[in-house]
Parts: structure tokens; C-alpha cells; sequence
């Protein structure tokens, strides 16, 4: 097989993840890009070990340990999107700009943090209105 | 008793003012009461141990003593003392001048609260003067020529709230620096020439002929001289020095400090020796100094001020017995013109006191001001005597010992001195007998002798200020019953009186005062016609207020209010004033010290702002706008830069990306 | 490129990209497949539904794997991420309560500057990597990732950062049950919050 396919495909899928955290709003799916990402370069590491026939199977132990350390990193990531959610009624990174220039942003129009309002109750009526 | 102790008496004489300053600057404040003693105290002490070495020392060989505290380079800074006839007899003067002047500061500034500085000042400017005579290291005694001037300069600036008195202080400052500069140079050069910044070895390399250019050395020496010890052109600083207190007027501008410039040629005499133009200069100097002074000093209004002009001149006696290189004559006019003039300053702070006012035009419409305060006017009497040069008066013998030495120099019987040297010094020193005899009695006539309504009761002045004045009495009448033993502790040259000279100079003196006289008569007249309202300006007391007014409460007073009272700040408009009469259209002029500060100010002052206003100008317009741009280039750029600061991470990371993908192309297609 | 002994003499060897083999034609296909899944799950308005098309695109690429002969990871892949992290992902939407049905608001205002930035990055990547390996071969007729190849290269060579790995992932567990723990103080307030 040649090497440029998987290649190319893990370039691809790379690539997608890129958008998807660069694009997305919502932090979850942000993290979810970053798995297809990780994903790509899993990918990479795999067909280069095997193209390479390395005695150690340096490529395929890292990938294990890669996969291992991006369950730990979802986990992590999800309680702390949790945690901001938790505080914040809401999980929106575009919205977390507690650390820009205050004059910057007071110029720019954006949205201060907002400070905790009843995410709850808004939240069900969109859910309602989405059912 | 050995000579090492006394070298140790002599290292204790600066030392304990000096102790006594830091101590009096620390405590002055915390412990009030300890101010006094340790203001009198160790002034006291080391005049009495000055006393000591000069009798110890006596017409022996110099003694001379030194210590390197650590090595200085090429050319060794020794702490080294000179111990000579001339050194001793000046530092015992210096003693007691200083603490006749601390005793009578605490009577005269008993209210004042910067009393504990001030002390602190005078104690620390008698330690400077006493490290100047005994200094046998000329570094040494820049230090202590250095800390005078800035021990001037506060003290000048004492009543800082007056305007004067800053003025004066800053001119001070500054006029003596402007001869301080050239003065370091030839020090230098001298140092550099010899080898050695000792005293003994410079005067061995002047007599070996070591020194390579003697005439710019001894020039630039002068400059120096001539800013410290007040000589035309530099003498500017004095009259307006008269804003600080009296006794610091007795004291710093009268005996002691500007002596030291005397004292300085004097130890260097044969250094400027060795140049018969330096002579030339120093006499020429001296000469137009000399009458110019007394000119002046017949103009004044202000008391204190006729004594500043009055120093100057007799300043200018000892520079011309300079110029014909005879310093014992030199040495001992200093040492009488110390005692009599000290007299006679603190003379005039109890009588501008008692009278409240320190204007002759409104003292001499004032009767029985003498009878106020009798020591004073005794005192003062015999001083103003003894400054005529009457005989026997002290200042007398030294006077005519100065105009014996320059008619001998003019005979040409001097080796060494051009015959003109002599003959300028003569003829100016003969001419100034005469001024000063007339602006003497003047004083004496206008201060002591005045009618009208009767002066003001003040009470008893304070027996510290009365006990000062017969203290100083003595010397300022004794003085010249040395004339017999000076020339053994000087260089043996005899400084008693001939007759050519007696005759002619006392002749001059009764003529001078007698014609004062006369026109005192003349004019005396008009003082009746003219009360004092018409010469001073309606509505501002011309007296002090308060009977139990601190002395110099008063004087700082009347020196602040002299102005609007008379419309000038040196002469009242005083048809009365005999001066006035015996100068005609001379008067305005030499009240005004001939313009000289007119002239400085427009040659020097004015070119000088204007630099700096264009300074200014290019600073603020043409550099600021360098500066300005240069804050507000990065100001816009932060500005910009801050827009992207908008805290969303999604286009931090964006614009990272995009970065990187960039960096990777161009790497790419650059290779 | 500094390209390997082995790999040069395989490429020189390899057959062209328009004769392919049945793997490739496999692989090719179970990539587009993936890519696409990929895509719908980044575009997708829908959250829950992104969720899903992940699944997808991470069981393509359990295929790929095992077409690269590396079956033991992709067992781990469909293991680990098809079963435990895709459904702590769908957790995490239902507890920050994910709108179910289409959300006009899934993207942000970022979007045209990441379609910009990642369309580049793509071309960069492909450009690179073709350029870079269009003549490298990958010969497959030999199993390279056996679970007992694995298996000893793991415990045998590996076994320190494995160890090593397991800590972390201890640090992790318990982090993450520190920061989603509900905190009474701050939760006092707000007892809706409780239900989630």
C-alpha cells in the first residue's frame, strides 16, 4: 500500500478537527475535534511504524499510550466544561473572554462575563421549544 | 613639653568645632538646651588651644607634621599641618573672633529657631577656616577653602524667606566659585610642576625655578583669591552678603574668611614672586579695589553695608602689601583688620537694634542713640579710630607698615618688585587713607552724632552681645603695641612706622575727617528741614515694633523693608548725608558699586538666560517632539494591538494556526 | 527526505497509484467514508448528532487500522473511544444540557476564518506529505501489530512509561472526579442544579 494514502487521509482528518475547533461553539464539540485530531495523528503514527518496521513499534506504543492519555484528557476536559457550566449557564467558549482587554472588548461591543443568570430555566425552554 | 604634642594641640584646634557641628546638627533639635554650650564650647576650646600652639610655637622654626591616610595616585594628598608664625597668630585671631561671634550669636539670635543650624554652620566654618591656616597640603586646604564657601552660603541664606537674602546667598555662591574654578587649575598646575601638593615642597620648587609658567599659575591663583577675599573684579558677592545675620557678617566677611585668600598668597608669596607681571596685576587689582571701595562705601546708606565696602578696601591694603611681596605687612593689617572690623560689625548689629533700622539717613535724625547704648558707641568709636588708622589705634601700625613696605618697594629698595608696583600701591593706599577717614567719620558722624526726635528705647541690649565688644576692644587698641614683636614671628622684615609715611598718612586721615566734618556742618542744616518723612517713604515703620524685639529680628527687618522704605536697596535720598555732598555726581554711582553688577548682568547674566532660553526652547520643541513621537508610536501600535486582545481563545488559536501554516509555506518555498 | 534503506528499494519496486491494490481500493473507500463522517460531525447543527457521526468516523478508522495490519490498536480504538469516550461526550452534552434538534447558534463568529485556516492547513499538509511520500510503499504481507507483537513490545520494552501512563491516568480519574464534584456551598443556592 502506499504510504501516501493513510497519510493524506490522517492529513485530511487533521485538518477537519482543525475546523471543528476553530468553528465550533460549544465546548463539548470543541473536545470532540480534538479527538478526530488526535485521531489523525494516531493514524500517522500507525502506517509510519508499519512502513518502517520498527523492531520496537515505537509508532504503535505511542499510539497506545495517545489513546490512553486522550481518554484522560476528555475526562479532565469534560469536568472542567462541566465546572464552567456549572458556574456560568453556559458552555460557549466564544463567551469565556474573562481574560481580554478590558478597553478592548468594552470598544469591540463584546459580551462581559455574564454573571451566573438563571441558565436553567432559559435552557428548558429552548430544550422544549428543540423538542 | 615636646613638639609632638604640639602638633596634636594643633590637629585638636579644627577638630573640636568640627566635632562641635556634627554634634550641634544631630541634637540640635532633640535636645534644645545642649545647643548653647555645644555651640560656645569647643569654639572656645580651640581658641584657647590655638592660643596655646601660638605661644608654644612662637618665633621657632616652622614646625611642619604630616600623615598619608591612604595613597592618592601620582601626585600625594598628605594630611599634613605647616605650623609658622603667620599660621599660629592668624588661627589664634580666627579663635577668638569665632567665639567672640558664637557668644554674641547667642544673644543676638536667642529667638531664632534655625539657631541650632545656624551654630551648627558657624562652628563648622571655624573648623574649615583653622584647617585652612594650619594646612600645610594645598588639597587640604581647598577642602577647607570649599566648606567655607558652602558654610558661607547658608549662612548668607539664613533668613531664606527674604528674597535678598536668597539672591545674595546664590551670588555668593556663585561669584566664588567663578574664581574657585581657575584656582583648582593652578593648584594642579603648581602640583603638577613640583611633584607634590605640600606647601614646603612647591615654595622649593618655586625657589629652584621648577615652576614652568609662574605668570598663568600665579593668574589663575588669583582668580581665586580674588573671588574669596572679594577683590575687583569678584567683589561683587560681599556688599549683597550683608543680608545674613551680623555676627555672621563679623565673622565669615570681615575677619576670617575672606582673609583667607590673603592668607593663601601670603604662604605662596614667593610662587607669585617669581612673575613681576602677576605682582603687577595683584596691585593693580588691589589698588582699583582700594579706592573704588571707599568710594563706595562714603555712598551707602546702609551701616552694614558701609563696613562690607569698608572690608573690601582694607582687603585691598593687605593684597597691595602682597604685591610688593611684603606678607608681614600683609599678615599683620589682617590680623588688626580682624580684630577692629569683627568690633565693628558686632558694634553696628547693636546699633542697628537699638536704633531699629539699619539706615544711617534715619539713624542720624535720631539724637542720643549713643547714650542708649553706651558700649556700642565706645566701642564703635575706638574701632572706626582704629579703621581711620589714627594713631595709636592698631590700625594705624598695620597701615602704615603696608604703605611702608610699598614705599619701599617704590624706591625701588625692594628686590625683585617693579618700581611701579610700589608706586601704584602708594599713591592708592595714600588716596584710600584719605576716603576712609571721611566715610569713618561719616559713619561715626551719622550713626552717633545724629539730632532729632530721640531714638527709641529698646531696654538693656544682652550682656553676651556687650562683654563680646570689650573683648574685641582690647586688640583693636593693643594690637599695635606688637608692632615691636611681629617681625619675629613673620620673616623678620620690621613692619614699624616710618616717618615719611606716618606724617603723610595721618596727615591725609585728619584732612579726610575734617573735611567730613565740614560738610557734616554743611549739610546738617538741611537734616532739620528735612524730618524723615520726607526721605522715607509715609506709612511703613521705619522702626522696629516690639521693645523686646529679638536683635535680629529687627535687622532682617530693616534690611527686607529698605527698599520700600527708601526706594533703593544701598542709599537713602538724603540731602543731609555729608557723602553726598563731598562725592556730587559720584554719589549715584558708588552707592551703586560703580554699576559693576549693571555691567556683569548685561555682559554675563543676560547672554547666559538667553542661552539657556534657547536651551529651553530646543529642549521643549525640538526634542520633546523626538520624545513625543517616540511614546506615541508604540501607544498606537499597543492601541492596535489591543483591539486583538478580545479574550476569544478560538482566534488567538486562528491566528496561530495561520501563522504557522505561513511560516511552514515560506520555509517551504524558501528552500 | 531522508528516506530508509528498506523503504528506498520497496518504492523502487512499488506499483503505481493507477494500478491499485485491493487494500488500497479498501482503504480508499473506508477513508472517504471516515473523512466524510468526519466532516458532517464538525458541520453538523445538530449536537447530538455530531456525536453520532464520531462514532462513525472513529470506527473507520479501527478499519484503517486493521487494514494496516495493526489489529490490536484497532480493538483499543473501537474500545476506548467508540465505547468510553464518545459516550462520555454524549454525557457531557446531556449535562450541559445540549439542545436536541438542530441549534442555529452550533458555530461561532469564528467560522470563515477557520474554514480559511484549516482549508490552508489541508493544502499545506497534502502538498507536503505527497510530495514528500509519493514513491514510499508500505508492504503489508507481514502482520506488524499482532496483539502478541504488541503485547511484548508493551511489557517488554515499553513497560516503564506504561507504568508511568498508569499514574497519569490515576491523576486524571481522580481530577476529574474533583472538579465535576458538586460542591455544597456553592451548590446551596441552586438545588436545580442537583438533577443534572
Amino acid at each position: 500500500m502506499h504510504l501516501a494514502y493513510p497519510a493524506v487521509l490522517a492529513a485530511l482528518l487533521f485538518c477537519t478537527g482543525l475546523y471543528g475547533v476553530l468553528a465550533r461553539r460549544n465546548a463539548i464539540l470543541v473536545l470532540m475535534s480534538v479527538e478526530l485530531m488526535l485521531n489523525a495523528v494516531n493514524l500517522n503514527l500507525v502506517a509510519f511504524d508499519v512502513w518502517l518496521r520498527d523492531t520496537l513499534h515505537a509508532g504503535q506504543a505511542l499510539t497506545l499510550f495517545t489513546v490512553a492519555i486522550a481518554a484522560a484528557e476528555i475526562g479532565i476536559g469534560l469536568s472542567v466544561v462541566l465546572l464552567v457550566y456549572r458556574n456560568r449557564g453556559f458552555a460557549d467558549i466564544d463567551r469565556l473572554t474573562d481574560l481580554a482587554d478590558d478597553d478592548a472588548r468594552a470598544r469591540t461591543g463584546a459580551p462581559a462575563s455574564v454573571p451566573a443568570p438563571a441558565p436553567a430555566a432559559e435552557r428548558q425552554t429552548t430544550g422544549d421549544a428543540a423538542a | 613639653m615636646t613638639t609632638v604634642s604640639t602638633v596634636t594641640l594643633a590637629a585638636l584646634v579644627p577638630l573640636l568645632p568640627f566635632l562641635g557641628a556634627v554634634a550641634g546638627l544631630l541634637l540640635g533639635r532633640r535636645a534644645p538646651g545642649f545647643v548653647r554650650p555645644l555651640a560656645v564650647l569647643p569654639t572656645a576650646a580651640a581658641a584657647l588651644l590655638a592660643a596655646a600652639v601660638a605661644v608654644r610655637q612662637g618665633t621657632g622654626d616652622p614646625t611642619d607634621a604630616a600623615t598619608r591616610l591612604t595613597p592618592t595616585g601620582s601626585v600625594p594628598v598628605d594630611l599634613a599641618l605647616h605650623l609658622d608664625g603667620f599660621a599660629v597668630l592668624i588661627a589664634a585671631v580666627v579663635g577668638l573672633v569665632a567665639t567672640c561671634v558664637q557668644v554674641y550669636s547667642t544673644g543676638y539670635l536667642r529667638d531664632d529657631p534655625r539657631y541650632p543650624s545656624y551654630a551648627a554652620l558657624v562652628s563648622l566654618f571655624t573648623a574649615a577656616m583653622f584647617l585652612v591656616v594650619y594646612s600645610g597640603d594645598l588639597m587640604v586646604l581647598l577642602v577647607g577653602w570649599e566648606v567655607m564657601g558652602i558654610c558661607s552660603y547658608f549662612l548668607v541664606g539664613h533668613y531664606w524667606e527674604t528674597e535678598r537674602a536668597r539672591s545674595a546667598s546664590l551670588k555668593a555662591f556663585l561669584v566664588t566659585k567663578l574664581g574657585d574654578v581657575p584656582f583648582l587649575i593652578g593648584i594642579l598646575a603648581l602640583a603638577d610642576a613640583a611633584g607634590t601638593f605640600r606647601i614646603n615642597g612647591i615654595l622649593t620648587a618655586a625657589g629652584n625655578g621648577d615652576i614652568a609658567h609662574p605668570t598663568v599659575v600665579g593668574l589663575l591663583l588669583l582668580a581665586g583669591v580674588a573671588g574669596k577675599s572679594a577683590q575687583f573684579p569678584l567683589h561683587t558677592w560681599l556688599p549683597d552678603a550683608m543680608a545674613g545675620p551680623t555676627p555672621v557678617s563679623a565673622l565669615i566677611h570681615a575677619a576670617t574668611m575672606v582673609a583667607a585668600g590673603i592668607y593663601v598668597v601670603a604662604r605662596l608669596l614667593p610662587v607669585f614672586a617669581l612673575s613681576g607681571a602677576v605682582l603687577a596685576v595683584l596691585a593693580t587689582m588691589a589698588a582699583v579695589t582700594m579706592v573704588g571701595s571707599a568710594l563706595s562705601a562714603l555712598a551707602q546708606d546702609d551701616i552694614k553695608r558701609v563696613l562690607a565696602w569698608s572690608t573690601i578696601g582694607q582687603l585691598g591694603y593687605m593684597a597691595g602689601a602682597l604685591a610688593v611681596t611684603d606678607r608681614g605687612a600683609a599678615v599683620f593689617h589682617l590680623l588688626s583688620h580682624a580684630a577692629f572690623k569683627a568690633l565693628l560689625f558686632l558694634g553696628a548689629g547693636v546699633l542697628i537694634h537699638a536704633a531699629g533700622t539699619n539706615s544711617l539717613a534715619a539713624m542720624s535724625r535720631m539724637s542720643g542713640l549713643g547714650k542708649r547704648v553706651p558700649d556700642a558707641a565706645w566701642t564703635t568709636t575706638v574701632a572706626l579710630a582704629a579703621l581711620a588708622a589714627l594713631p595709636p589705634f592698631s590700625g594705624f601700625f598695620s597701615k602704615e607698615s603696608v604703605l611702608a613696605a610699598a614705599e619701599h618697594a617704590a624706591g625701588g629698595r625692594t628686590d625683585g618688585v617693579p618700581v611701579p608696583v610700589g608706586w601704584t600701591v602708594l599713591v592708592a593706599g595714600l588716596a584710600t587713607a584719605l576716603l576712609t577717614a571721611g566715610y569713618a567719620t561719616r559713619l561715626w558722624l551719622l550713626a552717633l552724632r545724629g539730632s532729632g526726635p530721640a531714638a527709641p528705647d529698646r531696654g538693656p541690649q544682652p550682656a553676651s552681645m556687650n562683654a563680646v565688644l570689650w573683648v574685641l576692644f582690647v586688640p583693636t587698641v593693643g594690637l599695635g603695641a606688637a608692632v615691636g614683636l611681629l617681625p619675629g614671628w613673620f620673616d623678620g622684615d620690621p613692619l614699624a612706622p616710618t616717618w615719611t609715611t606716618s606724617i603723610l598718612g595721618t596727615g591725609l586721615v585728619l584732612v579726610g575727617a575734617l573735611v567730613t566734618y565740614g560738610a557734616w556742618q554743611t549739610v546738617r542744616a538741611r537734616a532739620r528741614l528735612t524730618p524723615l518723612g520726607a526721605v522715607a517713604v509715609p506709612g511703613i515703620p521705619v522702626a522696629g515694633a516690639a521693645r523686646e524685639d529679638e536683635p535680629a529680628a529687627t535687622e532682617i527687618t530693616a534690611v527686607a523693608t529698605h527698599e520700600q522704605v527708601y526706594g533703593d536697596a544701598v542709599s537713602a535720598p538724603d540731602p543731609a548725608d555729608p557723602g553726598r555732598l563731598l562725592l556730587g555726581p559720584l554719589h549715584g554711582p558708588a552707592s551703586h558699586g560703580f554699576h559693576l553688577d549693571a555691567a556683569y548682568r548685561a555682559l554675563f547674566v543676560r547672554p547666559v538666560l538667553a542661552a539657556a532660553g534657547l536651551v529651553r526652547f530646543l529642549d521643549r520643541e525640538v526634542v520633546e517632539t523626538y520624545v513625543r513621537g517616540a511614546g506615541g508610536g508604540p501607544r498606537l501600535l499597543g492601541a492596535a494591538v489591543r483591539r486583538a486582545q478580545t479574550g476569544n481563545v478560538q482566534t488567538y488559536l486562528t491566528v496561530l494556526l495561520a501563522g504557522a501554516v505561513a511560516l511552514a509555506v515560506l520555509v517551504a518555498v524558501g528552500a | 527526505m531522508t528516506t530508509p534503506h528498506a523503504a528506498v528499494l520497496a518504492a523502487s519496486s512499488a506499483p503505481g497509484f493507477l494500478s491499485p491494490t485491493g487494500v488500497e481500493v479498501v482503504f480508499v473507500l473506508v477513508g472517504l467514508v471516515t473523512l466524510g463522517a468526519a466532516v458532517v460531525a464538525v458541520t453538523t447543527r445538530q449536537l447530538v448528532h455530531a456525536a453520532m457521526w464520531l462514532v462513525l468516523a472513529l470506527g473507520g478508522l479501527a478499519v484503517e487500522y486493521l487494514l494496516l495490519t495493526a489489529e490490536f490498536i484497532a480493538w483499543v480504538q473501537v474500545l476506548i473511544y467508540v465505547g468510553s469516550v464518545v459516550v462520555l461526550i454524549l454525557f457531557g452534552l446531556m449535562l450541559t444540557k445540549a439542545p436536541i434538534g438542530r441549534s442555529p447558534d452550533a458555530d461561532s463568529g469564528n467560522r470563515p476564518a477557520a474554514l480559511v485556516a484549516a482549508l490552508a492547513a489541508a493544502a499545506a499538509l497534502v502538498a507536503l506529505v505527497v510530495d514528500a511520500f509519493r514513491t514510499a510503499w508500505i508492504d503489508l504481507e507481514e502482520v506488524q501489530g499482532s496483539t502478541e507483537v504488541t503485547g511484548e513490545i508493551l511489557f517488554r520494552h515499553w513497560v516503564l512509561p506504561f507504568e508511568a501512563l498508569s499514574v497519569l491516568l490515576l491523576a486524571a480519574l481522580v481530577g476529574a472526579v474533583v472538579l465535576s464534584r458538586l460542591r455544597r456551598a456553592a451548590a446551596g443556592d441552586r438545588p436545580d442544579r442537583q438533577g443534572d
